[in-house]
């Protein structure tokens, strides 16, 4: 192994076992590890390595190599030390000369099939077979040719009499990440078992038998990209030769050293080592001490981060006078004395609450708590708000209300102990993949899953996997199915009394119960409106009530509707009349859609709250930050996302300062938000890449990326992770840099040299934050707030003896109809969600070889409703709602019921959110995307909208040759 | 914002505290208000109020007048 590996990162060969001590000797050294821990790795906790191939510690033992072999006092023959576990007083020898000799024996005969053109082979360097016959003394490879025969092998195309090698399989470069190269490999089955045990998609397998065993990804005639393979790299990460490497490494070179940081991609946060050769990024890693993933990865954070480099890439600031102009490209200076000049001077004419600011979900805790200071303490207002509002707001109000804490209530290692999942709106295979192979995992152990969901989504069946209920419900009814869960619990008698009496208002509970027994909440009653069959309404009832550890993970198809706080509501309600609460295995638990939401959240974005979910009306916490930053704090809340837009449009909204977001893709009722942004005289995007916000700006500031500056971004888990400058930013400075340099062109005066100096300014004003800093991050690697003198090691459950208000709150849920309702002229509903491969608006993930999996966004159409409008796969088909109307292809499948359509919205020029509308939840604004009546019919082509807009997009986006 | 999206808006949030026990319903879409409406959204409110409430739940009309 080379030694850019981080030492703690050494593989010990088995996975970690928890259980009562065995001492054992091992070479003459006594060594203490959990029952069932193998002699491999006790051998490894010692210092011992034994050698290995097949071995991984983040797969169970397999013992086909037979390298690790050892010797034990008073047994027979020569163990596999990875399948033999250690016993009290077990006496091992793990370098006698038997063993030596089987060792050399074995590499021998996996030499005597393999190339050797080590030299120029791409894991020179990297490869464990060559370490392997190094460290077992290989010198000879006896095996030759019979006399007037060949030597039959897999490595070599052609004979040396030139004629084709029947055993030899050319390389599948089907992958564009990665490639498969079958001459290179032993067949030690890492990768099938990777994707099985880790990934759990089991797409690759072992064909055939003997010699002509080979790796193949799904069945005979697939390549790697035909087949089931979802391109998580855990294949590639644990492949010990070059049989399956990455096409970077193969391009540019191993690595010589590595940076411990954070993705950018989804609200898992997975930890990354990312490789680096000088100053070029080579790989990007999963960090096996990284808390949240636990050394896995998905296609996105492993591959596709090459939008970085991409030739889109604005790395210059430019301005204009008006959004019809071309941009012109101009210094720092100017860009930002012409924003800072025009901002003051709209607050100026139109008053100090004419412009805001909208924080990004995607950039660090550090760079977001700036976003919301240079609102409320350099424009003098609350008009802060973040892409939150349109995803996870309600989670903050719901749970908030019920909890008195706006967070997730685990880890994610808490899936490890929980018998039965209900996940809720929400997909994780496709939007939390490393959560998603987590939960697989525990699936595949025996837990149960009920999902509640109108599409049939991967978890439903599955390789291995398969729900015990799945309750397809019409969009928009999530409240009613909520709620007769817990009818069914509370009429049942099967909720867990002694837990309400504890740690809830019982009197409350009391008026609850009444409330919800009432037979209109009955399965049987709601049938008709949410299409659930009440039987197995009752069954996943039941089982959730009565299985062990229950949990509970949803996503945006709770938030994002009409009811979405009180569908959260609703399910605080399971999960406390379950007593599903503060303890491994149970709990709510958010799966945030963006990489920093969490934090976002966390660090006061929303325009009615300080930092540390305090409403901005307390005096006592505004006396905080009055003290801190030395200015008068509003005591009224701001506007919220649609707000401002709403305000803008009636003319009292001017100006705004938009970081990382595209809120004109990514926002409801498209030609709305386009209405609000032309009517403000001063946009300011911050962003990666002329983004479609980007049309309506008049500054335009060059953005940096994850890789390019200091941070910390917060998890679904509260997980507090560091973000490490890998490479220096392209465009001259971090986010954070730019924000300040923003303020301080208004008169801010701020002199932060760096950000770990504005957590020490987070951590002396938020009370959840109090004990975080970077030497603590440095420490421990992460932390889950609350962390401070009650918890300084952080908090990895919440509520544990009591929730965070007291006493947890059980709040009516009553189904109210959303008014977005079917009719003649929109009969079919449209529900929305993402894929794998792409990542929201797809800034990033388009700008990479990801589109191989997903170019364009398809309308997916239950075959039935497709027949009766004449729509065969792959149409053109028009979709329109109240709000708008585009085009897409059709994609029939029953994944769907008949009556509901679905769509993603990655790509700008599908615009599935022309079709959104303005209806939002009740408490929080948050749109209601995932309901929207809609009509679907055959169409030519493009739309008159997308036609218009695709003209005003490439006219705004002229940038006029730089002045020399 | 158009009048039919403020009516909408207030009336959902009326919705809401009308399916909660108690009596003091107003109160709370009141304290709903005051506590994430825009003071500019708070006076459209006001505003529409007073010119007679068109299509307003009367719970809403009530909290309007107990928002200061």
């Amino acid at each position: 192994m080379k030694d850019f590996i981080i030492p703690k990162d050494r593989d010990m060969g088995t996975p970690a076992k928890a259980g009562a001590s065995v001492t054992l000797e091992i070479d003459g050294v006594a060594v203490t590890v959990p029952e069932g821990t193998s002699v491999l790795r006790a051998a490894a906790e010692a210092g011992i390595s034994i050698p290995k191939l097949c071995a991984s510690d983040n797969l169970e033992a397999f013992g086909s190599c037979r390298l690790c072999v050892v010797e034990i006092e008073g047994r027979r023959g020569t163990p596999a030390s990875c399948t033999t576990p250690v016993t009290p007083g077990m006496v091992v020898h793990t370098g006698s000369s038997k063993v030596g000799k089987i060792r050399r024996g074995v590499m021998e005969l996996y030499i005597s099939d393999h190339p050797l053109d080590c030299l120029t082979c791409s894991a020179n360097g990297d490869c464990e077979l060559q370490d392997m016959a190094g460290a077992v003394g290989l010198r000879d490879v006896r095996y030759d040719a019979p006399e007037k025969g060949v030597m039959v092998n897999h490595f070599e195309a052609r004979n040396t009499s030139g004629e084709a090698n029947p055993e030899w399989l050319p390389k599948d470069d089907s992958n564009p990440y990665f490639s498969y190269d079958p001459s290179k490999c032993i067949v030690c089955n890492r990768c099938v078992r990777a994707c099985e045990e880790v990934q759990g998609t089991f797409a690759l397998t072992i064909q055939g038998r003997g010699f002509d065993s080979r790796v193949s990804a799904g069945n005979a005639g697939d390549d790697f990209l035909a087949s089931d393979c979802v391109s998580c790299g855990a294949c590639v990460q644990t492949c010990p030769t070059a049989t399956l490497q990455e096409k970077s490494i193969i391009e540019l070179g191993t690595p010589d050293r590595s940076v411990i940081t954070t993705c950018a991609y989804c609200g898992v946060g997975c930890s990354f080592k990312a490789e680096m050769n000088g100053d070029t990024l080579v790989r990007m890693t999963p960090y096996k001490h990284g808390k949240a993933n636990h050394g896995h990865s998905c296609v996105k954070g492993r591959f596709a981060y090459g939008y970085a480099h991409h030739k889109d890439r604005i790395l210059k600031p430019m301005i204009r006078e008006r959004i019809d102009q071309p941009w012109r490209e101009v210094d720092w200076d100017e860009a930002l004395r012409f924003a800072a000049t025009r901002m003051r001077g709209l607050q100026e004419k139109y008053g100090k609450k004419s412009i805001g600011v909208i924080t990004s979900s995607r950039c660090t805790n550090e760079e977001t708590y700036l976003v919301q200071k240079l609102a409320r303490a350099v424009f003098g207002n609350n008009n802060t708000d973040t892409c939150a509002r349109v995803c996870h707001s309600p989670t903050g109000y719901g749970l908030g209300q019920t909890f008195g804490t706006s967070a997730g209530t685990q880890d994610f290692d808490s899936v490890e102990h929980t018998d039965v999942v209900v996940v809720i709106g929400a997909n994780p295979t496709d939007g939390h993949p490393v959560f998603a192979s987590r939960l697989k995992k525990r699936l595949r152990e025996g837990a149960k899953l009920i999902v509640v969901d109108p599409r049939r989504i991967d978890l439903v069946k599955s390789a291995h996997v398969a729900a015990s209920h799945h309750l397809p419900l019409r969009p928009g009814t999530n409240v009613a199915v909520v709620s007769a869960l817990a009818h069914v619990i509370v009429t049942e008698g099967l909720m867990d009394q002694d837990f309400i009496r504890e740690r809830c208002d019982w009197d409350e509970f009391q008026h609850y119960a009444d409330f919800i027994s009432n037979p209109r909440h009955s399965p049987e009653a709601t049938a008709l409106l949410t299409g659930v069959d009440p039987a197995a309404l009752r069954a996943a009832a039941r089982l959730f009530a009565t299985g062990g550890n229950g949990s509970i993970y949803y996503g945006l198809g709770v938030t994002e509707h009409s009811q979405g706080s009180t569908t959260v509501m609703g399910i605080a309600n399971l999960a406390m009349l379950t007593g599903n609460m503060g303890r491994p295995g149970v709990g709510v638990n958010p799966l945030r859609g963006q990489n920093n939401v969490q934090g976002a959240c966390d660090m006061g974005s929303f325009p009615h709250e300080l930092p540390g979910y305090r409403h901005v009306k307390g005096p006592e916490v505004r006396k905080v930050f009055e003290e801190a930053w030395g200015v008068q704090i509003d005591a009224e809340p701001g506007l919220r996302i649609p707000n401002m837009l709403d305000a803008a449009v009636d003319g009292t909204f001017k100006g705004l300062y938009c970081q990382g977001e595209d809120i004109l893709q990514s926002d409801p009722d498209t030609k709305h938000v386009a209405a609000g942004l032309a009517a403000m005289d001063c946009v300011i995007v911050h962003d990666l890449f002329l983004n479609e916000t980007a049309n309506y700006a008049h500054v335009f500031l060059p953005g940096s990326t994850f890789l390019e500056k200091d941070g910390t971004f917060t998890n679904a888990e509260r997980r507090i992770n560091r973000v490490r400058k890998v490479i220096p930013p392209l465009n001259g400075y971090a986010d954070w840099e730019i924000t300040q340099m923003l303020a301080n062109a208004m008169g801010a005066g701020w002199t932060y040299a760096h950000p770990a100096r504005i957590m020490e300014e987070i951590a002396a004003t938020t009370p959840s934050f109090a004990g975080v800093d970077y030497a603590l991050l440095e420490e421990k690697g992460s932390v889950q707030w609350p962390c401070n003198e009650s918890h300084p090691e952080g908090t990895p459950l919440m509520h544990v003896d009591g929730f965070m208000r007291g006493k947890g709150r059980f709040i009516f849920t009553e189904y109210v109809a959303t008014d977005e309702k079917t009719g003649p002229r929109f009969p079919l509903l449209l529900t929305t969600g993402r894929i794998l491969s792409q990542y929201n608006v797809g800034a990033q993930t388009r700008r990479t070889d990801n589109v191989i999996w997903h170019e364009e966004d398809l309308l997916e159409i239950h075959p039935h409703d497709a027949e009766m409008r004449g729509l065969k796969e792959g149409d053109w088909v028009r979709l329109a709602s109240r709000a708008g109307e585009t085009t897409l292809r059709a994609k029939l499948t029953d994944r769907v019921s008949p009556g509901v359509v679905y769509t993603t919205f990655h790509h700008p020029d599908t615009q599935a959110n022309v079709i959104t509308t303005d209806y939002s939840d009740w408490a929080t604004n948050c749109p209601e995307y995932k309901v929207t009546a809609v009509q679907v019919s055959l169409s030519n082509g493009p739309s008159d909208w997308q036609e218009d807009y695709a003209a005003q997009a490439a006219q705004a986006r002229r940038i006029l040759p730089a002045a020399e | 914002m158009s009048p039919e999206k403020m009516v909408h808006m207030a009336n959902q949030i009326a919705t809401f505290f009308k399916t909660q026990p108690g009596t003091d319903q107003a109160n709370r879409v009141a304290a709903h208000l005051t506590d994430y409406w825009e003071p500019r959204m708070l006076a459209q409110l006001r505003g529409y109020v007073a010119t007679g409430g068109k299509g307003l739940d009367d719970i809403v009309v009530k909290a309007a007048g107990l928002i200061s």
